[in-house]
């Protein structure tokens, strides 16, 4: 059954018809484009899907794209402001933090994520925070190191 | 003025920020208007005949527009290495039975995923049932089921070589012995799962857009199922999450969203799902390694026979490979001069095995390093001293005639030993706490043709603009390890230009040329020098106009920073940008392209001898480790990875492949198995197989020692399959010497220590 379902994205407002039964992953990917946000697992155990929404961290492939209704979210293509990168979109580019890229965008909501809440976030708080975002090339050891810097630089 | 301006700096890829923003398009982020979606039907049933297939009730349901099964197909093997046609084994879809629980039976092309998926459900497959077998060693036995015709005792591919005299080394031993080592099925785990997007328009072309890490190969195992010549296919690998293996091999994703955009007219893609990616994709070569070494009292190594057992699972694969390549660092590591070698690579009714980073060697070298602690302990030798008595030493040639010009294993040894401060530490660690040490060498690619191609091994061309930028067209695949980048610092610095002065063009079979693709560590080696040479091509083009226009030498030249000058006067020379102009005006507008190839020196495959590799990388790794004897549980402190990988082209890049070595290493020790009972993967999901988090990582110290190579591009070697073999061997070196629990079956996890514990009261080491 479908339904109509207002969303914001990184800003800007659409309106789509969609099953009930559709994940905001889904939603975001194949009816926006927002192909930023990966699928990688279907199961909430990568977080390669991660949005933030109202401010929080949220595994899109969990989450119904009908719940997402009436709240902001933000997805990796909203983190660049005209042309700028984030700095810790920055950071991960200079710090080798991205080797294959896919676990890459979750890997930065996520971080965004913690330094919003948290301004000088201890390596181990990195650690955790990180921990649901997986990654298999990097080891996390840049992954983190490109955080700290962040946080550093932002204090 | 250092010697490099480019080459040897820590510079991201110039498309790095596409990564970051999530505008770096993956396979799956593809869609072409009015495309259909496929799904593949897999056996349930680890061997049985196929007797029937019904497919039409699942033709009536609507959306679904095309069922394919193996009689659609031409009905032709493929495989990974043609100089051996009998391991050409695998059909792309079933005609006979299946050989393991998820060999593919047929595909469903619909109008939506869910669709396809449902009509999954209403093919009707009648099967027969036939008698099973998943252990290698029990498939090897008389009377056993037979899963290939043509293999008898299901050996899939056997290599028997001696080399020195063996039984004389045995016999004049002091000290002799013999262990066996087990390891478990693994998965690559790349974070992309597999995903294919077929495109058959109206003109027969057919273009594949896919997860694939060798577009070349998977180019001519389609030309070989479907039946289509070169000119009709392109393959084009766009950004990939990932590889280490997975995706050498052609796919059913492959396959099938190809058949059936042929059949239906229409684009078709298909996507992977973990569950299947955990279940049915290539996984680690399970093995069993029997080792029996002879040495003299002062620890030298005289003779070692190796036994291998190895379960390919239902089809061949790269499973040569998987005998094959452990030929290499048995006896480059260390130098071993009698050798007995036998590899039997041999079929089940288990999950097909393939190439995965390291391939073999990981298994092959958790035996060395941990006999080699084992003969050290007995004879009293310190287990660094013991390693650098056998170590490889530059400029030796192996007993296979391997030539070994440069080797930095010695170095990296010592490196480790001083970080760790062994001398201070060793057999003064507290109760429960342990050090221990892995090592490794490894091919920088292996010259191996498989299909017997005429085109060299990897080749390349860069066309110069008229903005003083560079073209670069390579066929080599950045599956994420950043050789997008490593090739263009390579193609700037002999260019004598700056690296975002580089567009790369890769991975595209209509465009790029031919490179065999991004497997056994070649890439820096094999497309750096194709990519070095054609640089050099074209440089050498503008150096012939400006010799004239400078009234130079051309061999006093140098190109360096966007300029061309003769030695030592960077002032009075042209800009690269004019030079380029001028050379076009000279030569009446004729382009500036530059050709380049790269062919290794020749191996010998029917006899095993000559230079497997133009050159290896070594390394040692240190780990220190904490063992809870009341839980089991091991926590891995610290490790110390130095690695010998020639000039580093990009020492940032280097080091995160250390890092993720040591992650992937650390799961291959402790956590990460595929659990797999009759054929059936019990833990196909992120949730049961435990692969490492930023939470289990250790501190890791990242060496990067530097043997320049002769062989290499500015003297580079490999570093990115070696670097997770010397892991678990440190690890479960550390773990008996904090326990005196030897633990010689992987991986080790609490429940094995506990286990252990019980079995024998433990002595500690030292």
């Amino acid at each position: 059954m479908k339904k109509l379902i207002e969303l914001k994205v990184n800003g800007e407002e659409y309106e789509i018809a969609a099953d009930v039964n559709r994940t905001l992953l889904e939603v975001l990917r194949e009816e926006l484009g927002f192909t930023g946000s990966k699928e990688a697992c279907d199961l909430g155990a990568c977080g390669a899907c991660t949005v933030l929404m109202d401010g929080r961290p949220v595994l899109s492939c969990l989450t119904l794209a009908i719940e997402a209704q009436g709240k902001d979210i933000l997805t990796i293509e909203g983190l660049a402001k005209e042309g700028e990168l984030h700095p810790l979109q920055k950071s991960f580019v200079d710090h080798g933090a991205i080797q294959c890229g896919f676990c890459t965008p979750g890997m930065i909501m996520t971080g965004k994520a913690l330094l919003d809440r948290n301004l000088s976030p201890t390596e181990d708080e990195i650690r955790e925070a990180i921990s649901g975002n997986l990654c298999r090339c990097t080891g996390y050891v840049k992954i983190i190191e490109a955080v700290k810097v962040t946080a550093e630089q932002q204090t | 003025m250092t010697k490099y301006s480019v080459v040897g700096k820590s510079l991201p890829r110039t498309d790095d920020p596409l990564r970051a923003t999530g505008r770096a398009l993956f396979a799956s982020d593809y869609s072409i208007p009015g495309m259909l979606f496929g799904k593949i039907l897999r056996s349930h049933y680890p061997h049985a005949k196929i007797l029937n297939i019904d497919s039409e009730k699942a033709e009536r349901l609507s959306g679904v527009k095309k069922i394919i099964t193996g009689k659609d197909t031409i009905g032709v093997k493929y495989g990974f290495v043609g100089l051996f046609p009998q391991t050409f084994d695998e059909f792309a879809l079933a005609i006979d039975k299946v050989r393991y629980i998820g060999d593919e039976v047929a595909a469903v092309a619909a109008t939506s995923e869910d669709i396809a998926e449902e009509a999954l459900d209403l093919i009707e497959v009648e099967y027969e049932e036939l008698p099973a077998v998943f252990d290698p060693i029990e498939a090897m036995k008389p009377g056993a089921p037979k899963i290939h015709d043509h293999a008898q005792n299901n050996i899939s591919f056997m290599l028997e070589r001696e080399f020195g005299n063996v039984d004389k080394a045995f016999r004049e031993a002091d000290y002799v012995r013999e262990d066996e080592f087990v390891t478990q099925p693994v998965d690559h785990v790349p974070l992309e799962l597999h995903a294919a997007l077929a495109n058959y328009d109206d003109s027969g072309k057919l273009t594949l857009w896919s997860t694939t890490q060798s577009p070349y190969y998977l180019h001519k195992q389609l030309e070989l199922t479907l039946g289509l010549k070169e000119s009709q296919i392109r393959v084009i690998k766009p950004y990939l999450g990932g590889g280490f293996g997975d995706r050498v091999d052609m796919s059913s994703y492959d396959f099938c969203a190809a058949l059936l955009s042929i059949k239906t007219g229409k684009p078709v893609k298909i996507m992977g799902t973990r569950e299947e990616e955990f279940s049915f994709s290539r996984r680690r070569h399970p093995m069993r390694v029997y080792l029996k070494s002879g040495a003299k009292r002062d620890g030298t190594i005289s003779v070692s026979h190796f036994r291998i057992i190895s379960d390919t699972g239902a089809y061949n694969s790269t499973g040569v490979l998987a005998i094959n390549i452990p030929l290499a660092p048995v006896t480059t590591t260390y130098n071993i001069p009698n050798l007995k070698y036998e590899g039997f690579q041999v079929y089940s009714n288990n999950q097909v095995s393939g190439a995965m980073r390291g391939h073999s060697v990981p298994q092959v070298h958790f035996a060395i390093d941990s006999q080699l602690d084992l003969i050290a302990e007995e004879l009293g030798i310190d287990p660094v001293e013991i390693r650098l008595k056998n170590a490889r030493k530059e400029r030796e040639t192996t007993v296979l005639g391997t030539k070994i010009a440069s080797c930095g294993l010695t170095r990296c040894l010592n490196r480790s030993r001083e970080i760790m401060d062994w001398g201070n530490k060793w057999g003064n660690l507290k109760e429960g706490k342990g050090m221990g040490i892995g090592t490794m060498s490894f091919a920088s690619g292996a010259s191996f043709n498989f299909f017997g191609s005429t085109s060299s091994f990897s080749a390349a061309t860069v066309r110069l603009l008229d903005d003083g930028t560079a073209t670069l067209l390579t066929g080599a695949s950045d599956i994420g390890q950043g050789s997008d980048g490593t090739l263009a610092q390579i193609a700037a610095e002999e260019l004598g230009v700056h690296l975002n002065d580089i567009r790369v063009v890769s991975a595209d079979t209509e465009l790029t040329p031919v490179d065999y693709g991004s497997y056994s560590s070649r890439v820096t080696m094999f497309a750096g020098n194709a990519v070095k040479n054609a640089a050099a091509d074209a440089k050498n083009q503008l150096l012939e106009v400006v010799a004239k226009k400078l009234e130079a030498n051309i061999d006093d030249l140098e190109a360096r920073d966007r300029k061309i000058y003769v030695k030592g006067t960077p002032e009075k020379g042209m800009s690269f940008t004019d030079a380029i102009l001028a050379t076009q005006t000279v030569n009446k507008g004729m382009p500036v392209i530059g050709k380049g190839f790269y062919d290794p020196p020749p191996f010998n495959f029917v006899t095993s001898e000559g230079d497997i590799s133009p050159a290896f990388s070594f390394g040692s790794y240190f780990a220190e480790v904490e063992v809870d004897r009341e839980t089991g549980i091991i926590e891995v402190k610290c490790i110390t990875a130095a690695h010998d990988c020639g000039k580093a082209i990009n020492p940032i890049r280097v080091e995160g492949q250390l890092e993720g070595s040591v992650q992937m290493g650390l799961g291959y020790a402790l956590s990460e198995h595929s659990v797999t009972v009759k054929g059936m993967v019990l833990n196909p999901s992120f949730l049961d197989y435990k692969f490492p988090t930023a939470l289990d990582m250790p501190k890791v110290t990242s060496v990067i020692v530097e043997e320049y190579d002769p062989a290499g591009p500015f003297g580079a070697k490999e570093s990115g399959e070696g670097t997770t073999i010397p892991v678990a061997p440190a690890i479960v070196n550390a773990i008996y010497n904090a326990t005196g629990l030897r633990m010689k079956e992987l991986p080790v996890t609490p429940d094995k220590i506990l286990k252990a514990m019980k079995g024998k009261k433990s002595k500690r080491r030292c």
